[in-house]
């Protein structure tokens, strides 16, 4: 079982008693839906391209062997050195060995949930090694020893009084500015001495194709690319399941990634590293931790199409209302909950419950995860398991109970609208959590069943 | 065992049954492709210039970046204006550089994109490092979708391949676009006809 206070309901709690927040962040992230959804209308074909995605990664799955060993062949020709890990800890010393050959104590790194996942930044701060995050959003929460909130959109709890106040703090801004332009431009002076100084840059991978030995690496900001750039050597750390078979599927992966994250037809920057640059040392990580499991399973193999996105985290009424912060992982969102699992179901066993399973995920999603689905099989795995707490267990056993028998069923409906009519007293208290924010329903006078007896036309 | 012989041994074994790769073959509605592509990077934050001559590209490059400007040039029909740009041992060296021009291959019309490769940078550094970024393509070389762009990329190497598609930006600021996050400020794309 988790600690108390720190289930996903218990700090989606904390998270909403800010009421005002709360209604910002959701319409926030209601907006970025939006345009995800203008920008994918304005593509004909955009669902014949959801279904090619889906059915390249389902292609990747299935060969994932052969692709890796082609890849790793290709790569190397190009003159980029890969190495293995089989599970965080070896991805951190992999990286920190590689720091350690150039004697450097100060690196930067753009976006990569990977190395979110592997606690990579905590990991070289205990060597002594200074991590400094070169996406805005990530610096921002970086200076406020934070963890990201979402994949695309770190900082996005943030209001911008409080990124000045931060600024003030951290960056010498005058107090009390808060305009965005400014604030960027601030970053940009702060971060440009980071870029100059950097000789190991750290970076993410999108797409890597087995076919020409190259990676993709897609940012707004050139972060990565001016990082890279400049540095001596640069470092890609990817999940083993972010292979795709040839350059061609790159375009139908470009296509639909920053639609679906942002609403923008394509990120500013696409680059495609195939060979270090003349002098520049470049490595891959590729990670398994996990993922070579997950594909031993029917129900939740699909969990590795992902491309990180995040169109299911924005268009989540639950994500949107609880924070990400409150699914306490690395990845967070409906995506996350159904990733989590599979790393420690134990720890993660409140993550299926964090959804209304109303399904938007799924439409939304580019390679056509079936993530309600898996979020509802993860529930059966979490109760098989027994990680739900005894409240739970005895109200879904009463309940199986009395949906498996016909007659207990109908008596319970009458005795349901009878104390909702008569003796609201006992529903309108806080050991309903349904009573919680909601008022009861009125309750009818005859049940579906009996009103339609009365009415059916023979 | 190493690690590299667990993970492959472990998919391996895993793997579901492989199934078929799809068809690609996504019929493009026709459009105006100069058009599609010109609005299509404006709202990107781009900035497309109509050209039919070099010294119209020379005038507009005159008249838009101060006098002062740092300018390094890597396009040789623009070199008795702005010089040819030296190769820097260093790319640190192009720190200050406030104005970059060189030739990108193509441009992509439903997203805006312009691919350009590490031979056109001149430095590989140069296109994220500088203040402000002019790339010159050839008007004739505007083609509908991303599809088009990979047949015509086809199986060339390069060091570095970018889709480059606007100012660089952010909106990690509570939503609100930013333009100029850690690369150009701006674009400037001139569409020479000839």
């Amino acid at each position: 079982m988790i600690k108390t206070g720190n289930t996903h309901s218990e700090l989606a709690d904390k998270f909403n008693r800010d009421k005002k927040r709360v209604e910002w962040h959701d319409e926030t992230l209601w907006f970025v839906r939006v345009k995800r959804d203008k920008a994918a209308l304005q593509i004909p074909v955009w669902e014949q391209l959801r279904e090619a995605a889906s059915q390249i990664k389902n292609n990747v799955l299935g060969n994932l062997h052969n692709y890796l060993v082609q890849f790793e062949k290709n790569a190397q020709a190009n003159g980029i050195r890969i190495h293995w890990a089989a599970d965080a800890k070896e991805h951190n010393e992999i990286v920190h060995a590689i720091i350690k050959k150039h004697a450097i104590n100060h690196i930067i790194k753009s976006k990569s949930m990977l190395t979110e996942e592997c606690g990579l930044n905590e990991y070289l701060e205990n060597q002594g090694i200074e991590v400094i995050d070169t996406d805005l959003g990530e610096r921002i929460v970086q200076l406020a020893h934070e963890s990201p909130s979402h994949i695309v959109l770190p900082c996005i709890h943030w209001k911008k009084e409080e990124i000045g106040q931060l600024f003030h703090q951290h960056l010498g801004t005058p107090h009390g500015n808060a305009d965005p332009q400014f604030l960027t431009a601030a970053a940009r002076t702060h971060l440009r001495e980071h870029f100059l100084k950097g000789r190991v840059a750290i970076t993410g991978v999108n797409f890597a194709v087995a076919e020409t030995g190259e990676f993709v690496v897609c940012t707004n900001e050139g972060n990565a690319d001016l990082g890279v750039q400049l540095a001596d050597v640069h470092i890609a750390c990817m999940g083993i399941e972010k292979i795709i078979p040839q350059r061609k599927h790159l375009g139908v992966f470009l296509r639909l990634l920053a639609r679906s994250a942002t609403g923008q037809p394509i990120t500013t920057y696409s680059s495609h590293f195939q060979k270090p640059r003349a002098g520049q040392e470049m490595h891959m990580v590729l990670v398994d931790n996990g993922r070579s499991k997950r594909l031993a399973s029917d129900d939740f193999r699909n969990a590795l199409k992902c491309i990180r996105c995040g169109a299911c985290f924005n268009t989540c009424p639950v994500y949107r209302r609880s924070g990400g912060h409150s699914y306490h992982t690395a990845i967070a969102g409906p995506i996350g909950s159904i990733l989590a699992p599979g790393f420690d179901l134990k720890k993660n066993s409140d993550l299926p419950f964090a959804s209304t399973l109303c399904g938007s995920c799924t439409n939304v999603c580019p390679v056509k995860i079936d993530i309600h689905q898996q979020l509802f099989k993860w529930r059966q795995a979490v109760v098989k398991e027994g990680h739900v707490d005894l409240s739970k267990k005895v109200v879904l056993k009463f309940t199986g109970f009395v949906l498996s028998h016909p007659l207990i069923y109908k008596l319970s409906g009458t005795l349901g609208r009878w104390v909702l009519r008569n003796l609201p007293v006992i529903t309108n208290t806080r050991l309903n959590t349904w009573y919680k924010q909601r008022e009861m329903p009125p309750a009818p006078k005859q049940s579906f069943n009996s009103w339609y007896k009365q009415n059916k036309r023979v | 065992m190493s690690s590299r012989e667990a993970i492959l041994s472990a998919v391996k074994k895993n793997q579901p049954v492989e199934s078929e790769l799809p068809e690609l073959n996504f019929p493009f509605t026709s459009v105006n492709l100069k058009d599609t592509f010109i609005r299509t990077l404006t709202a990107i934050g781009g900035r497309v210039m109509d050209v039919t001559s070099w010294n119209e590209i020379v005038d507009n490059i005159k008249a838009t970046y101060s006098t002062t400007s740092q300018v390094v040039n890597t396009i040789q029909e623009l070199s008795a204006d702005f010089g040819s740009f030296q190769r820097p041992s260093n790319p640190h060296d192009l720190k200050e550089v406030t104005v970059a021009i060189m030739k990108g291959d193509f441009g992509v019309a439903e997203n805006g994109a312009i691919w350009l490769t590490d031979e056109a940078m001149g430095n590989q550094v140069l296109p994220y490092i500088c203040e402000h970024l002019v790339l010159v393509i050839n008007a004739e070389n505007i083609i509908p979708t991303l599809h088009e762009a990979y047949e015509r990329i086809g199986n060339s190497t390069y060091t570095l391949g970018t889709f480059l598609a606007g100012p660089s930006k952010t909106a990690d600021i509570e939503q609100s676009l930013v333009l100029g996050a850690h690369g150009p400020k701006s674009l400037l794309v001139f569409m020479i006809t000839s």
